[in-house]
């Protein structure tokens, strides 16, 4: 599992992990406990372009639907192939395990800060 | 009669409320109460209905005691079925239609003696159902009473809670042995030495199970009492998210989704809910018997391949797009494995066999249409 303080997060309750030119994206628990227990996740294939703040993927528990935003423009490299397999892991290991995509980006946005995303969930 | 309860506008907890804050329940407001939707995990819940056991807090239902010499011929004329030909101690799923055929409330209804009946509305229907049946006395030698807040409901639902029920502690002086009390049947018992309890075996789930009518200042050691029970036997407390799927795989429609005030029973499939054959008139009767408008949507269960779900408000298409019906509930059923909904179609279409698909956010699915319930238990 990823230390929570040193991700990046989106108002959208993704957290983002930037190692080199590699972002790794997923959502917060927050959001996974909201969504309640995920059964199903759809997300982008590798090599799709996708540019920041649309849709590409969806999260589906028993009862909602969440979306998945692309934070950052960029090139999909990986979708973690664990979750699709075993969506649980969203719910169980959401900052680790559970990640959903990772993108080779060509533009990073202003993120929010750890604590700027727990005031945000604060409120 | 009574008069109308005040209606209370802020978020209301119940009796239960802090055993579920302790249990780490997520919570959502239903029909203006704070309700538990799961206790982390919903999935986890509905499968121990299915396999062990689950407790849930149903408190926000809504309790209305009809009592007086005329209660069975005033309920024959209220509601759509014939309550006066039940059996003390049995109950019966009715429904409360409005002049023109439309579905105001569907409740159980137990009979407690000759002349008293307990009648169960939706929580969101409260002050409906005992406003319609208040105005519908006139004439009877009867009293409506809301006692909703005097009353709270547990349910425990899956295969072990007869043995949960048989193992609680405090629970005593049971009238019909729990082994000897059949589906859709209630007993009086006792809890705590002076509480009077109102056991039935009924439920929304579509598994075995009990839910215990309980005054609600002792609802809390009720709960504490049978989790104790049900330790050893895999109970678990169970949220709304769980009691929504079951109920889908059970095929029991949800009052707001499948029935409404604009549907008919019969476009429902709960046209043997209506007794046509009692004499007299009840309310709705003349509405019912007309039917409803030439083809009218009717309620079907449908499964779909894959993962992806059709949920409440998607459109039923056919394959060149025409929209002939919308998802009323649908979930990734649990127990299955596979999509279920239900939906409300075109009748034609389905007479015709034409292929329909579920319009899930753009992707067009191909659905099959099913005979319900999706899940039915086997009965040992």
């Amino acid at each position: 599992m990823s230390d929570q303080t040193s991700l990046q997060y989106t108002a959208e309750h993704e957290w983002v992990l930037v190692e080199g030119d590699t972002a790794t994206v997923g959502i917060t628990a927050y959001a996974a406990d909201k969504l309640g227990d995920v059964v199903f996740v759809e997300l982008p294939k590798a090599g799709s372009v996708v540019s920041g703040g649309t849709v590409v993927g969806e999260i589906e528990s028993t009862k909602s639907v969440g979306e998945l935003f692309a934070p950052v423009d960029g090139t999909i490299l990986e979708a973690n192939a664990a979750v699709d397999a075993d969506p649980s892991l969203v719910n169980s290991d959401p900052f680790g395990e559970g990640w959903l995509i990772k993108v080779n980006y060509t533009a990073l946005p202003t993120l929010l800060s750890f604590d700027e995303y727990s005031a945000l969930i604060a409120e | 009669m009574t008069d109308p309860e005040p209606r209370p506008d802020t978020s209301r907890t119940g009796p239960l409320n802090q055993i579920h804050v302790d249990g780490g329940a997520s919570f959502t407001d239903f029909a203006g109460w704070q309700m538990p939707v799961s206790y982390g995990s919903d999935l986890a819940e509905h499968h121990a209905v299915r396999t062990t056991a689950g407790i849930f807090d149903i408190s926000h239902m809504a309790e209305i005691l009809v009592d007086g010499p005329d209660a069975g011929a005033f309920l024959d004329y209220a509601l759509a079925g014939k309550l006066s030909a039940i059996s003390i101690a049995q109950a019966k799923y009715s429904l409360l239609l409005n002049p023109e055929g439309g579905i105001i409330d569907d409740l159980v209804v137990y009979r407690l003696t000759d002349d008293t009946f307990f009648v169960v509305a939706n929580a969101g229907n409260r002050y409906a159902a005992a406003e319609a049946l208040t105005q519908r006395a006139d004439g009877f030698d009867v009293r409506v009473s809301d006692l909703s807040d005097s009353y709270s409901l547990i349910a425990v639902q899956g295969p072990n809670s007869r043995e949960i029920a048989k193992a609680t502690a405090g629970i005593t002086d049971v009238t019909v042995p729990l082994d000897d009390l059949k589906y859709y049947w209630s007993t009086d018992a006792v809890f705590d030495d002076d509480k009077p309890l109102l056991i039935g075996r009924t439920g929304y789930t579509g598994e075995d199970g009990f839910e215990f009518y309980i005054q609600t200042d002792a609802a809390a050691s009720l709960w504490a009492a049978l989790t104790a029970a049900g330790e050893a036997y895999g109970l678990v407390p169970a949220g709304l998210a769980s009691r929504d799927t079951l109920r889908l795989e059970a095929g029991m429609p949800l009052y707001g989704h499948e029935l409404g005030i604009d549907s008919f029973p019969v476009q429902a499939g709960l046209g043997r809910v209506v007794s046509l054959k009692k004499e007299g008139d009840f309310v709705g009767r003349a509405a019912v018997e007309a039917g409803p408008p030439h083809g009218s949507h009717v309620l079907v269960g449908l499964t779909t391949e894959g993962k992806r779900a059709g949920r409440a408000g998607y459109s039923v298409v056919t394959d060149d797009g025409n929209r002939v019906g919308t998802v009323t509930s649908g979930a990734l059923s649990p127990t299955l494995g596979y999509p279920v909904a239900m939906a409300y179609v075109d009748p034609f279409v389905l007479e015709n066999g034409t292929p329909i698909f579920i319009d899930v956010r753009g992707n067009r699915i191909a659905a099959s249409v099913v005979d319900l319930p999706f899940y039915k238990r086997d009965k040992k």
